[in-house]
């Protein structure tokens, strides 16, 4: 059995190093092609028709004019007559033709009735939804009637986190064709390129085989392209209409932003009890949420600090008449941290205690005690908070108020299945190639550089081609499962094929292959460099064969090579300015601590560490799906005011990672979703704590925080 | 986005030949970054396109006797850029400032900011500008939070415009021309609030166009202007307000307060306006002016919070105006 273990960390040469994305000039420089740029020869463009309305039955549809438009090639009807319409945005009507503008016409020419049923699209008052209410039953844990009773000090209070939308800068959609041969080609925007292969084989009822799946480059996903969708199936039964002439269907912004994923809302009405010294001895707690027409979002609370040890809780989903959830970078995890830790950092103002301490004495109701408080001393170091802390209520002068808060996580993170294949070469270039993505977090860099350090190369030696049906399956990129995965499976695989180069060239060194190694551009005898062939030349003695070997990373068994495993906490500590004049918030600094394991690129982790606070400041100062409750529409479908940071409002950004022995020994341990967890409750803890309330609800808009601010319900 | 002609005149007697006597004979295309989105949206679908920014009369930025004229198709940019505004006008380049994204500052024309539709969510998701949904009033009986907090009548958005609320401050006047002939409008009779959904909001009739701006410059007037936006980034005023002030020693002979975004057109403040007068800025009469210029403010069901911006917005504007720091 060959040894797969990481080298030491000390003996590292490419892994571990600050390298830039190896795709980054491409994409900066706008080379980097996506699938929605693809413009094939003889291509048609599809437009979906939508419903308006958020509930309503389809009486009528009637394509015939859309059909005769100049240009169309095909007309599909997505919701023929008797179709009980759930949600605005709902695909009623798809056409292809010869140009966007034909179809977008087209579109137009399509009649359809409907008769309007009775909708729900807003769930904040839970008393208001009625029927739409499904409660969860009670979880009961402990006593908590007999621990409030002997609690010190009880705290009540009433949260709310909206319905976010995905936002991907490539929308969802594809290019698809479906040729008379039964030949799919299919270029989606896809988080899975592997597997996304077998779903549409299963929904289109044809061999996964006769599906060829290719993607370069995603612009965006976070959860929300894992499935071919509805727009995706169109897409291909348009194109076999159309006599396979391939077909893109793509998805405009509105309707992107309607139906293309959400994360659901969450609200709490929570009591706390504790001792005076701040430790937690009770929770009890209504929350509800929705997550569209299926209910769901189930936020798990209390969040991290999950042995409170009595609990009496309550949730209820909420049906709407609003387009579905999807899994959203770190699905549940954002609501409960700020549903927890915003009623912790209250509870500490009631106890007028610093609320660091007050999660410090709290760190052993955690799973991972001794990492929280080294978390949150190393947070607290890095954003000076014994200097910058004051208890609640900025007493300065002025309308600028300052103000600190904490939020925390929790994530898995172990790899996913993965199969690479790493070839060699005679001529000595290296091809590593595995059906998995980028989605630009810099997975194509990570790969080079296991596979780079295994063979003693450096970065620019390894070809990596990933994003295609070809290669080796490997697991969808979601839950942080891709990093683990695909290094795990290349060191296999590049073992692997080391292992057959040196067998190859033993003989000519004459040493056997085990007393062999690869290091510096040489094969080598183990710590004999006068003992050596260049890489180039122990490729060529390979003579007209090349190697090519696989390796997989197997989730179960994954842990005990060491090579990679889950688990982690991470802390995030917010410092805030609020115009208490205005109610605007500006961000003055962000830091991360974040416990990741073994860390093959310092600089690309930090990178999505930067996207996952950045979409902290987003979530916790802008972004909400507003619905209308009179038409049942989403208002801010649009980049206007469906808000968004530019780099003028985020403020400085700190990551701080633990890069040590101990934490390298766990292996690689996924990073994308931990630290997009925390910093929507340590923003709102940092406002309360400037302007000595809690705002609520997020987002704290101007209007969100001048209403607190003046006792008006928003 | 309907089909539709385009023309691309070099003269403005070519460009007016162009125009109809509706709204949906033709549409005038500047910058392009509000028609080509309200066209891509359906809101509105002229025949023709008369693209003027080939035309030179409606270009540059010059001294006048009194002033200053502002081609309709100067940029946002070559208005910042442009030293004559720049000294004697900081209220029209804070406005500029204010429009936070590059590529309208690049695209975006001066007479473009001043003819922009409304951004009332109900009338661009098609329901006109004065929306309604089975009988019901939306913007009062729906969501209103970025909606006006003043006018009695039934418009209830908000006037866009970036660079009015500055122009009437200051006095200015807009030229109208048309086949038959030039009329000059004062700035604040240029914004109008509709009484029906086929009214516009602005003075301009469909068979004219906007070629220039006259800004009056007084020696001695100081003037600024002050939005409260949440983002640094790309964002839509949620207030504002421009001031001009003209000072006897360290009083305040006259003043002109005007609010932007808060009803569908800038509103002049005039009790606040004139209460300035024989007193000096300072925090606290600042702070008064700001306090009087929102009496009669009329918030909507969700947009209270929009008179204290407002209010503010006026004692920011007055003490920059004055160089007075808070």
């Amino acid at each position: 059995m060959p040894n797969y273990s990481w080298p030491p960390m000390a003996s590292r040469k490419v892994m571990g190093q600050r390298l830039s994305r190896t795709d980054g000039i491409e994409k900066a420089s706008g080379r980097a092609k996506y699938n929605s740029d693809l413009n094939k020869p003889g291509m048609l463009h599809a437009v979906l028709l939508t419903s308006p309305y958020a509930h309503a039955k389809v009486k009528s549809i009637d394509t015939s004019a859309a059909e005769k438009h100049t240009g169309v090639a095909a007309v599909r009807v997505i919701a023929p007559a008797g179709t009980e319409i759930q949600w605005a945005g709902w695909e009623v009507a798809v056409v292809a033709a010869n140009t966007e503008l034909a179809a977008r016409d087209a579109v137009k020419k399509i009649k359809i009735e409907y008769d309007m049923l009775p909708h729900v699209v807003v769930e904040n008052d839970l008393k208001k939804v009625k029927t739409r209410a499904k409660p969860a039953g009670e979880q009961l844990e402990g006593d908590p009637d007999q621990a409030f009773k002997e609690a010190d000090v009880t705290l009540e209070g009433n949260y709310g986190i909206p319905t976010l939308t995905h936002c991907c800068l490539e929308p969802h959609g594809q290019v698809i064709g479906w040729g008379a041969d039964g030949k799919v080609e299919f270029n989606p925007s896809t988080q899975s390129v592997t597997s996304i292969r077998g779903d549409l084989a299963r929904l289109l009822n044809i061999p996964a085989t006769d599906i060829h799946v290719h993607q370069d480059h995603i612009g965006g996903g976070f959860g929300s392209k894992f499935q071919p969708d509805r727009w995706g199936i169109e897409a291909a039964q348009l194109s076999k209409a159309a006599g396979g002439k391939p077909v893109k269907l793509f998805l405009d912004r509105a309707t992107e932003l309607m139906i293309a994923g959400c994360r659901p809302s969450g609200f709490l009405n929570v009591k706390l009890g504790a001792k005076k010294d701040g430790t937690l001895t009770a929770w009890q707690s209504e929350s509800w949420a929705s997550g569209g027409i299926g209910g769901g979002g189930s936020p798990p609370i209390p969040y991290v600090f999950t042995k409170v040890p009595n609990r009496r809780q309550n949730h209820t989903a909420v049906s709407l008449n609003t387009a579905p959830i999807r899994a959203w970078r770190a699905p549940n995890h954002q609501q409960a941290s700020y549903l927890t830790c915003a009623p912790l950092e209250d509870l500490a103002a009631k106890l007028k205690m610093d609320p660091l301490e007050l999660f410090l004495k709290n760190a052993n109701l955690t799973q991972r005690e001794d990492t929280y408080v080294r978390q949150l001393k190393k947070a607290a170091e890095l954003s000076d908070w014994k200097k910058l802390w004051h208890p609640r209520g900025d007493s300065g002068k002025g309308p600028i108020k300052r103000g600190l808060g904490i939020g925390v996580n929790t994530w898995g993170g172990a790899g996913h299945d993965s199969t690479a294949r790493t070839t060699i070469h005679p001529d000595g270039t290296v091809e590593v190639e595995l059906g998995s993505q980028d989605l630009g977090t810099g997975t194509r860099t990570i790969i080079a550089q296991v596979a780079a350090e295994t063979l003693g190369l450096r970065v620019p030696d390894i070809r990596v081609k990933i994003g295609d049906t070809n290669y080796p399956p490997s697991g969808t990129s979601g839950g942080s499962t891709t990093v683990g995965g695909v290094t795990s499976s290349t060191r296999k695989a590049t073992v692997n094929a080391l292992d057959k180069l040196l067998a190859e060239v033993a003989g000519g060194l004459g040493a056997p292959a085990d007393q062999l190694e690869a290091v510096d551009g040489k094969i080598q005898v183990k710590g004999n460099a006068a003992k050596s062939l260049t890489w180039k030349a122990a490729c060529q003695k390979l003579g007209v064969k090349t190697v090519s070997e696989t390796g997989s990373n197997v989730p179960r068994e994954a842990a005990k090579e060491g090579l990679n495993t889950g688990g982690v906490g991470g802390v995030q500590i917010a410092d805030v300015s609020v115009d208490v004049e205005t109610g605007v918030v500006k961000m003055n600094k962000l830091v991360a601590v974040q416990d990741i394991g073994l860390v093959v690129n310092p600089k690309t982790a930090e990178s999505q560490v930067f996207g996952a606070c950045i979409m902290s400041i987003c979530g916790a100062l802008m972004e909400e799906r507003i619905m209308d409750e009179l038409t049942g529409r989403m208002l801010n479908a649009d980049m206007e005011f469906y808000k968004l940071a530019g780099i003028k409002d985020i403020g400085e950004i700190v990551v701080h990672f633990e890069i040590d022995e101990l934490n390298d020994k766990r292996g690689v341990i996924g990073l994308g979703e931990p630290p997009a967890i925390g910093g929507i409750a340590a923003i709102s803890n940092a406002v309360a704590n400037a302007i000595g309330t809690r705002v609520p609800t997020v987002p704290m808009t101007p209007m969100n925080v001048l209403d607190t601010l003046s006792g008006r319900k928003s | 986005m309907q089909a539709f002609e385009y023309a691309s005149p070099k003269t403005l007697k070519e460009a007016l030949a162009l125009l109809g006597s509706g709204w949906n004979d033709a549409a005038v295309l500047a910058g392009g970054t509000d028609l080509l989105s309200l066209m891509k949206d359906g809101v509105v679908a002229p025949k023709r396109v008369v693209n003027i920014k080939e035309i030179a009369e409606l270009k540059g930025i010059t001294k006048t006797a009194t002033g200053v004229r502002i081609g309709a198709a100067v940029t946002v940019d070559e208005l910042l850029s442009n030293a004559i505004v720049r000294a004697s006008l900081p209220a029209l380049t804070q406005a500029a400032h204010g429009i936070t994204s590059p590529q309208i500052r690049n695209m975006g024309t001066v007479g473009g900011d001043l003819c922009q539709r409304p951004r009332c969510w109900y009338f661009r998701a098609g329901f006109g500008l004065l929306p309604k949904h089975e009988g019901t009033d939306l913007v009062t009986e729906g969501d209103n939070r970025y909606h006006a907090i003043f006018g009695d009548g039934a418009a209830k958005f908000v006037s866009a415009s970036s660079f009015g609320p500055a122009l009437v401050a200051l006095g200015a006047k807009v030229k109208l021309a048309s086949a038959g002939g030039t009329r000059e409008v004062d700035a604040a009779k240029f914004f109008v609030a509709p009484s029906n959904n086929d009214a516009r909001e602005v003075a301009l009739l469909p068979n004219e166009i906007l070629t220039e701006i006259l800004v009056p410059v007084k020696a001695g007037e100081k003037s600024a202007t002050y939005e409260v936006r949440q983002k640094d980034a790309m964002d839509w005023p949620l207030a504002a307000a421009a001031v001009t002030l003209t000072m006897k020693g360290s009083t305040v002979a006259s003043a002109n307060i005007v609010l932007g975004h808060v009803g569908p057109t800038p509103y002049w403040a005039e009790k606040a306006s004139s209460m300035l007068a024989g007193k000096a800025i300072t925090e606290e009469t600042a702070e008064a002016a700001g306090k009087a210029a929102v009496e009669g403010a009329k918030p909507l069901s969700h947009n209270t919070y929009k008179v204290q911006l407002a209010s503010v917005a006026v004692k920011r504007a007055l003490l920059a105006a004055a160089g007075v720091k808070s």
